[in-house]
């Protein structure tokens, strides 16, 4: 599961699965952003990386490790903003 | 998840969050910094730096069920979110012998979908049950 994490300095990120330094270059970078879409239902979840807050917890996890349940996956465009 | 810092996730949940529910939020407040995340899944909006207002069901298998992708104005129906979980897991359970036509929600009828079913849906299934 979710494994803890040191809190830092550093502010922990996170990140795509399967993203190489390779593909970090301009030229793919560009590919990659003329590539970004809507995902399609039917398919497969990109996995990743993202650090995270849990009961008193900073812990890092991997979208792969739910594998067996069920997750509702929510973005929100900030803490502290109303709705 | 967003783009704040885990930090800012634990001050949002001692000064606020737990105040709107007992021992602050349960599941995992996730950071994503720069977006990267929320790129890959078509929420990052570039211009205002920030994500929209995604939600995505993920099955067991890691196969995306459903989505929905809102402006940061108007909030979601977490009703509405288990109903689409209560129904996926149905389907799923049921290993796609049936299906949920429109207004299901627990308890009602379900479509089992076959030659017997080809035109006669409205035999089984009327309008008003979009809506009740």
């Amino acid at each position: 599961m979710a494994e803890e994490i040191k809190a830092g300095c550093a502010r922990p990120t996170g990140g795509v699965v399967g993203e190489t330094e390779a593909e970090q270059t301009d030229e793919t970078k560009i590919e990659k952003k003329e590539s970004m879409g809507m995902i399609q239902v039917g398919k497969k979840a990109p996995n990743f990386t993202a650090p995270g807050y849990q009961k008193g917890k900073f812990i890092n996890m991997e979208l792969s490790e739910h594998l067996g349940k069920w997750v509702i996956l929510c973005f929100y465009p900030g803490d502290f903003t109303f709705v | 998840m967003s783009i704040d810092s885990v930090f800012v996730h634990k001050m949002w949940d001692d000064n606020e969050l737990s105040k709107m529910v007992d021992g602050g939020v349960p599941f995992p407040m996730l950071s994503d910094a720069g977006g990267k995340v929320g790129k890959v899944y078509g929420v990052y909006d570039e211009d205002a730096g920030v994500e929209t207002r995604g939600r995505f069901i993920i099955d067991p298998d890691g196969i995306v069920q459903g989505y929905e992708v809102l402006t940061p104005p108007v909030g979601r129906n977490i009703n509405e979110t288990f109903r689409q979980v209560q129904a996926f897991q149905l389907v799923r359970e049921s290993k796609g012998t049936q299906a949920t036509p429109s207004g299901w929600k627990p308890g009602k009828m379900t479509l089992k979908p076959g030659p017997d079913l080809v035109g006669k849906v409205w035999k089984e299934w009327k309008t008003s049950m979009a809506f009740d």
